[in-house]
């Protein structure tokens, strides 16, 4: 539709609606009906596969034709179809790499504004007006990618106000963001609301977060169907420990931690010597650092401090830029030193207790990284072989390889999907996979980047659990040394981990060094 | 788009064709895009990266490098097999050929002269079949048209002057080339893509994946 | 960092000479360069071009080591054209060896360095307007000069974005094999395993940024605006008019001297 239509708040109405996409069996959402008056704000709840995610696209109107999938019953913003009302609706979603359209931060904003068929000189108004809402105070021909992810989050958003619209559809804007994140953007949300008074339907698992801002809970079901309607304090109440169970994070339940490991820790089995860490130019340090077996280290630190370099470093995947990194002895014992590249790049450096000089068979049995993002870690198209990658990359026998695998498959919970290709599988059941494809090889340590990043509750405890199994040992050769990068302060807690502390290396060399 | 289904569940098959079956979707364009843009690195390697070859085999058989022409016709006929809809051919392999040029190579703007005709090539052969046949063999047949374009294309404007047999020989190799590398590749490229459910909102993902 | 006033619609950052010109007036100039040129393969023609763009190259405003890096395909290509050329090109004059089914005569030689010649006059200005060129200027010039249909002019811009944000991918994509013990050999098959992997994030981002543009409303058949202006001004028409100018000097000039060797004429 043309022009800026009908503004203000936005009802919303589903009347027994439903969809099932043209690549499932099941349906992703059964018999919804609720309405929602202009002006509420709702928080929509529910197991993961309930169809939460669907039901949003349906509101905003962008789930496809007859092709793409079946419907049944309507879906009414404003009374009128809501794939004809696309405009009125401002849908954010989860991952702030695949919102940025353009690449000037001002063209970004405009894009909505021009899809609407607004005058130019509106459009840069409307531009300005809502960079200023949403706290983003960059020049507008900033480029979007040296953004941060909070930061695009809320170039989303702005991008999405600037249109006006007269509801605003949330799917899980925070999952992606550090904890500073979350709280910028959960701000910009604030402002925008009190600015324009739009109907907000928002998916989340964290909820602390945002239960100040809502006044309404819808809880899905799984078999389809809302479950409950009300207040939050009312849902909550009712159904707490059933969300809980389902995955979100309910303010006043905990997920039950596993126990403290009850050896005291270990020798240690990587050390850091006044290491200084980067890609190319110093990000961070000098450091001390060791990790010990039978004991989590948790790097923590602000965004953008080096965390994951220094994760990346101690697991011999990068270079040191300063300093050193030391495998003990009992580790580094047999381990073949890579050939002229690496030693080239190091000049002088064919050190043999340094995992970075190692061929990448020696650092596979020796130190296991599991990397942030589980898709690129996917290697081969079924979980089977995805899984005996290692194993034949050291020339295992058949029936070992086989034997491994097997253990595994049953240990993480995997074997239903070995046949599966691995990208078809959900983020949890590739989080397993990535960490289950590092302990085929039977690392003494490992090292995990970020590893409940972006979970619901249900995952982040699976993964937990894992981790303290690691931590305490899997195997008749002990407890393993850990290494957990995170932001996350839950996991350290959960998992009894030693904190170790990133500043960002804004200060002179000298002064980024941290307690033990 | 509000289609009032009915709740029967049918057989998985092919939805009857509707009016909107030729109208390209934001999804497909923008896809589209990813594509062009993915074979322009292949382009840009192999810019680089043939001449090795090349040198080779140009003195075995003249025109024989033909057969290096492949992995510069893949864009068009990938294009169509993962998108499906008319002018996809020609969208893919002229962005990728844009693409290419303006990073900059050493055939210039003629580039862009070269990615029309070899996109027009794969395109005509699928509008032979009415853009309802995505099969292997109409894929290499794709890939067949797209390198007989560009042989032809080639010979006019990069090797003016060359002889009978030269000009043969070398339409011959290139029509090959795009049969094998350009057709069966970029039928395996679909399939394995198919595979890892990355092309779910499209044709080409729905066949590969069964109702889960 | 607070955003400076600007009353005035976006104007693309003004770079040095050429840079600040209408992307659409580039791609013309090129195209109006290399056209002509095209028609004729002699010495002359392509010599006379490369000394009349010698200006337009130093006026470009690109630095010399991005201008090295970028032409280094076409200084490695035109030896090549002209090795081509020279084996199995058109023969005549003398010949001066021959060895199974390559002969090299004077004509051909002759034939052979007009042909490097070519490809430097075509290529190198060429490469040099579009170093300057910003994708999304260009889009806009393209959808509202020569009134390509938005829908594709827009999404494909927002599809190509995404393949220069993902070399943080790439990057990562490549220690992952380390880690798992991958990465000691077969590196062009890694290689291939990783752009397979690269292909397959970036369809999936590609998917869900089509569904953030339509929620955006994107797509929809009503007429949009656009907020950035694209309009050739007298500079941008100068610009072509200098490309025209610079091939059809150089044709006149061949074909004065007589050296004018047609490309579609007779074998």
């Amino acid at each position: 539709m043309a022009g800026p239509g009908p503004s203000g708040p936005a009802t919303l109405e589903a009347r027994e609606w439903g969809w099932r996409y043209a690549t499932r069996r099941a349906w992703a959402v059964r018999e919804a009906t609720f309405r929602i008056e202009a002006g509420e704000r709702v928080l929509l709840l529910g197991p993961s596969g309930s169809g939460k995610s669907t039901l949003l696209q349906g509101l905003a109107g962008v789930l496809g034709g007859a092709d793409e999938g079946e419907q049944l019953g309507a879906v009414h913003v404003d009374g009128r179809p809501a794939a004809a009302a696309r405009g009125r609706t401002g849908l954010v979603l989860q991952d702030p790499d695949s919102q940025t359209i353009l690449a000037r931060v001002g063209d970004d904003v405009a894009f909505g504004c021009e899809n609407l068929g607004i005058p130019r000189g509106e459009i840069w108004l409307r531009v300005r007006a809502a960079l200023d809402a949403v706290g983003l105070d960059v020049a507008l021909d900033r480029a979007t990618s040296a953004l941060s992810g909070g930061q695009k989050q809320r170039l989303a958003l702005a991008g999405v106000m600037a249109m006006r619209p007269g509801a605003l559809l949330l799917d899980e804007p925070t999952a992606n963001l550090d904890p500073d994140g979350v709280s910028e953007v959960r701000d910009a949300v604030a402002r925008v609301l009190d600015a324009t008074g739009a109907t907000l339907v928002v998916i989340e698992h964290r909820i602390g977060a945002w239960l100040p801002l809502v006044d309404r809970v819808i809880v899905l079901g799984e078999g389809g169907g809302v479950v409950a309607d009300g207040t939050p304090a009312a849902v909550l109440e009712e159904r707490g420990a059933e969300l809980a169970a389902a995955g979100v994070w309910v303010p006043g339940i905990r997920a039950a931690y596993p126990p403290p490991p009850v050896a005291a820790p270990g020798p240690a089995l990587v050390t850091g010597d006044a290491l200084v860490v980067g890609r190319g130019r110093a990000a961070a340090g000098p450091l001390d650092l060791e990790i010990r077996a039978g004991e989590v280290l948790g790097v923590v630190g602000a965004n953008g401090a080096g965390k994951s370099t220094l994760g990346l470093t101690v697991a011999g995947l990068l270079p040191a830029v300063g300093g050193t990194v030391a495998a003990a002895p009992q580790l580094a014992a047999g381990a073949a030193v890579a050939g002229s590249r690496w030693r080239r790049a190091r000049r002088g450096l064919a050190n043999r207790a340094d995992p970075a000089a190692w061929t990448s068979a020696a650092l596979l049995t020796r130190i296991g990284a599991v990397l942030q993002e589980p898709e690129h870690q996917i290697l081969r198209t079924t979980v089977r072989d995805e899984l005996e990658v290692g194993p034949r990359a050291l020339g295992l026998a058949e029936s070992e390889v086989t034997a491994r695998v097997d253990d595994l498959l049953a240990r993480l919970r995997l074997d239903r999907l070995a046949a599966a290709n691995p990208y078809t599988l959900s983020g949890g059941e590739k989080r397993r996979l990535t960490v289950a494809a590092v302990l085929a090889a039977r690392p003494r340590v490992v090292v995990l980047d970020e590893p409940t990043f972006g979970q619901d509750a249900r995952t982040w405890a699976e993964l937990v659990a894992i981790i303290a199994a690691l931590r305490d040992g899997v195997d008749d050769r002990g407890p393993l040394a850990v290494a957990a990068i995170t932001h996350d302060e839950a996991v350290l807690d959960a998992l009894s981990a030693r904190r170790f502390e990133l500043r960002a290396a804004a200060a002179p060399a000298g002064s980024g060094g941290v307690r033990r | 788009m509000n289609a009032a289904a009915s709740t029967t569940t049918g057989p998985t098959g092919h939805r009857p064709a509707t009016t909107g079956r030729f109208r390209w979707r934001v999804v497909d364009i923008v896809i589209a895009s990813v594509i062009g843009v993915a074979c322009a690195a292949v382009f840009l390697l192999w810019n680089v990266g043939y001449e090795a070859p090349s040198s080779l085999l140009t003195p075995l058989l003249p025109g024989v490098q033909g057969l290096l022409a492949g992995p510069w016709l893949i864009a068009g006929v990938l294009g169509a097999l993962i998108i499906r809809k008319p002018g996809a051919a020609i969208y893919t392999e002229l962005l990728a050929a844009v693409i290419s040029a303006l990073v900059g190579n050493q055939w210039g703007p003629l580039t862009i002269v070269s990615g029309i005709v070899q996109g027009l090539g794969a395109e005509l052969v699928f509008l032979l079949f009415l853009y309802a046949s995505w099969r292997l063999p109409v894929a290499m047949l794709a890939g067949a048209g797209a390198g007989l374009a560009c042989g032809i294309n080639d010979r006019v404007l990069w090797y003016p002057g060359a002889d009978t047999l030269f000009t043969s020989v070398y339409i011959a190799s290139t029509t090959v080339s795009g049969a094998v590398i350009a057709g069966l590749g970029a039928w395996l490229i679909t399939r394995a893509l198919a595979r890892t459910g990355a092309l779910s909102r499209f044709a080409a993902g729905r066949e590969a994946a069964t109702r889960v | 960092m607070s955003a400076p006033a600007r009353s005035a619609p976006q104007d693309p950052p003004a770079g040095r000479g050429v840079a600040s010109l209408n992307p659409v007036a580039k791609l013309a100039a090129a195209l109006l360069i290399a056209l002509p040129l095209v028609v004729t393969i002699d010495p002359v023609s392509a010599g006379v071009a490369l000394v009349l763009e010698l200006p337009l190259l130093l006026a470009s405003g690109v630095g010399w080591r991005r201008f090295w890096l970028r032409t280094l395909p076409l200084w490695l290509a035109a030896p090549a054209a002209a090795v081509t050329i020279a084996l199995y090109g058109q023969q005549s004059g003398d010949v001066l060896f021959s060895w199974a089914l390559a002969t090299v005569s004077e004509g051909s030689l002759g034939l052979g360095l007009a042909a490097a010649l070519r490809v430097l006059a075509i290529g190198l200005p060429a490469v040099v307007l579009f170093i300057t060129v910003d994708p999304t200027d260009l889009a806009d010039g393209l959808a509202q000069i020569l009134r390509l249909p938005a829908r594709f002019v827009v999404g494909g811009l927002a599809g190509m974005r995404m393949l220069g944000l993902l070399a943080e991918d790439w990057r990562s994509l490549g220690l992952a094999r380390r880690a798992r013990g991958v990465a000691d050999s077969g590196r062009l098959r890694r290689a291939a395993g990783m752009a397979f992997a690269l292909f397959v994030l970036a369809i999936r981002r590609g998917s869900s940024l089509a569904t953030a543009m339509e929620s955006r409303a994107f797509g929809a058949p009503s007429p949009r605006t656009w907020a950035r202006a694209s309009r050739l001004g007298a500079g941008d028409v100068g610009l072509m008019a200098a490309g025209l100018a610079i091939s059809l000097i150089a044709l006149a000039a061949s074909v004065s001297v007589g050296a004018f060797h047609p490309v579609f004429g007779p074998a």
